[in-house]
């Protein structure tokens, strides 16, 4: 395996390079049809083009653009998580758009957009490209959130996400500057090489900096302090953009915070006593606070608080086991989660609903594989086994026992027992809710059953077969050791 | 160097403390332009006074200025969107949803 560096090498970011051109070609092909429902096959073209072109890199570290850009396992393996998410994104968005009277060719350029800027996130070694990555990310989000132009929801959930979002960038950009201030380079192979001295040298700098980073993108991942936007952005925005954002900017700002907090400032250990605190208050507070939602969304985006807290059970453990662990449990988190947001979607679709949880009274009367389907996704978000859900937990705490972390195992296990209840409670609901009316049949289109099909194989192959996306997890590996 | 980072801090501060407060929510935006503009001269003065060598910290503050520039323009048409539905800017009348 030779590393290539030191030049451009624009053939590294052909995946992105195809995902934007294909968003471009869209937004001009748009303009000029009157017919546009091509467009949304247009767009899973290039997602799934882009998907098989990372797929081509596995295996074969490569770096360009000076360094600042770093093709390896790791960037490959979250590449295919954002890329999936985007496809089941864009076939759970078409249907739904249109059963609500908005669809707008426009929605498809900016997923494919956001996913751009999440793949340069996950790819890059240096924290200017990891910014702008973010920002590429961050502003089609904006846009998406409010996508229901004349909904007073949407808006507040559209100016709530981009009011936190601009803070956060905020922060995150003074905490980079200081750690320029610090190093005098952004670029994270040479933070990590010096880092000895740097602490020595300017460890005020260092520190403040790596605290206003992880401020800057605990807003991103929703961990606890800064989660206060989550519900009102989730329940606000388009069911298939909520479900979205439940995953891909998550993902995103995991990738982002690993490469850094791990590769670039792995040799700070006392931040391992800061992720311990936010890992215990993320997953705690988001698990109490989903018991009292009557809201299936909001309910959704508490439990999504409640998974990032266990992601951050292996950002305290550190080392390279934890980094597989975290990897293949937010690719399992990525098919239950759509899973779950896609029957939401299918009961969201239908005229009137909120999307509260009593909607779901007698849907096992009427559309018994649906209820089916529902408490499968809803058993792998709790964490039984055979699912996904159980061995992505396992791999976690087992990770987090293995380093020794005991009390932080016992409190995370603890907390999914609290996460049964409520997740229990929506299958309860489906099966037994007495209706006081009948069930109105939702209308189920070829997209969202190709969606249902996607999510439920992958919830049960990661379950029954962890073996084979535990391996890949853990060849997902930095390279620059 | 002391002196532009203590300009910087207190012009970032000045920025939280307009976010948290402000009603408005051009206030809001205008205190974030604040914030991103602290960060420019925090990188300016790391370039001059750390790295002279080298620009990264002046090509970083215009990649700054562009995203800063792009943010704005979103969120301009956001609080339009806003003005149009709510009749208003007030960020505080604007919580439909609660817990």
């Amino acid at each position: 395996m030779d590393i290539k560096s030191a030049a451009i090498f624009f053939d590294i970011l052909y995946p992105e390079i195809f995902l934007l051109a294909v968003g471009m070609f869209i937004l001009v092909v748009g303009n000029i049809f009157k017919n546009r429902t091509f467009l949304a096959y247009l767009a899973l073209v290039g997602l799934i083009g882009a998907l098989v072109l990372t797929l081509q890199q596995w295996n074969a570290p490569q770096s360009g653009f000076y360094g600042m850009v770093q093709i390896d396992n790791f960037s490959i393996f979250f590449n295919v998580i954002f890329l999936s998410a985007g496809i089941i994104a864009t076939l759970m968005a078409r249907d739904y758009l249109r059963a609500h009277n908005i669809e707008r060719f426009e929605f498809y350029p900016l997923i494919l957009f956001a996913t751009v800027g999440m793949m340069i996130m996950a790819s890059s070694a240096d924290l200017i490209v990891i910014f702008l990555g973010l920002e590429i990310m961050s502003i089609p989000l904006y846009v998406m959130a409010g996508f229901f132009r004349n909904d007073p929801n949407s808006n507040e959930s559209s100016v709530k996400y981009f009011i936190m979002g601009a803070f956060a960038t905020a922060f995150l950009l003074y905490g980079i500057a200081l750690i320029y201030g610090a190093a005098g380079t952004t670029d994270l192979r040479r933070i990590m090489t010096d880092l000895g001295y740097l602490v020595s040298h300017s460890g005020f700098f260092l520190y403040s900096g790596a605290l206003l980073v992880l401020i800057g993108f605990g807003f991103k991942v929703a961990a606890v302090p800064f989660h206060m936007w989550v519900p009102d952005v989730y329940q606000g925005a388009p069911t298939p953009v909520t479900a979205y954002f439940s995953v891909a900017p998550k993902a995103a700002g995991f990738a982002a915070i690993l490469r850094i907090f791990i590769y670039g400032l792995g040799g700070l250990n006392e931040l391992s006593v800061i992720f311990w605190i936010l890992a215990i208050l993320t997953m705690s507070v988001g698990n109490l606070m989903a018991i009292f939602q009557t809201n299936i969304k909001r309910m959704l985006a508490y439990s999504s608080i409640a998974h990032a807290g266990y992601i951050m059970v292996a950002l305290s453990v550190g080392g390279d086991g934890a980094v597989s662990a975290a990897a293949f449990y937010l690719l399992a988190y990525t098919f239950f989660n759509l899973g779950g947001f896609a029957i939401v979607t299918l009961i969201n679709s239908r005229t009137g609903s909120t999307a509260a949880i009593d909607e779901m009274k007698g849907m096992s009367v009427r559309h018994p594989f649906l209820a089916a389907l529902l408490a499968l996704f809803m058993f792998a978000l709790a964490g039984f086994p055979p699912t996904a859900g159980f061995f992505g937990k396992f791999y976690l705490f087992s990770e987090a026992v293995k380093a020794g972390y005991i009390w932080l195992t016992v409190i995370a296990v603890m907390n999914s027992f609290v996460s049964v209840y409520y997740y229990l409670r929506i299958v309860v609901v489906a099966y037994f809710g007495k209706a006081d009316e009948e069930f109105a049949p939702v209308s189920f289109k070829p997209a969202i059953w190709l969606v249902l099909v996607i999510t439920a194989a992958g919830t049960l192959i990661l379950g029954l077969l962890p073996q084979f996306g535990l391996q890949l997890a853990q060849m997902c590996m930095f390279s620059f050791k | 160097m002391l002196q532009y980072l203590a300009l910087a801090a207190i012009l970032f501060a000045i920025g939280i403390f307009g976010v948290l407060t402000r009603r408005n929510a051009i206030g809001i935006l205008m205190s974030l332009e604040l914030m991103f503009n602290a960060v420019n001269i925090n990188l300016v003065t790391f370039n001059k006074f750390i790295g002279p060598d080298n620009l990264v910290g002046q090509i970083f503050a215009i990649f700054v200025i562009v995203i800063a520039a792009a943010e704005a323009v979103v969120g301009l048409a956001i609080v339009l969107l806003l003005y149009r539905n709510w009749q208003g800017i007030d960020i505080g009348n604007i919580n439909i949803m609660k817990w």
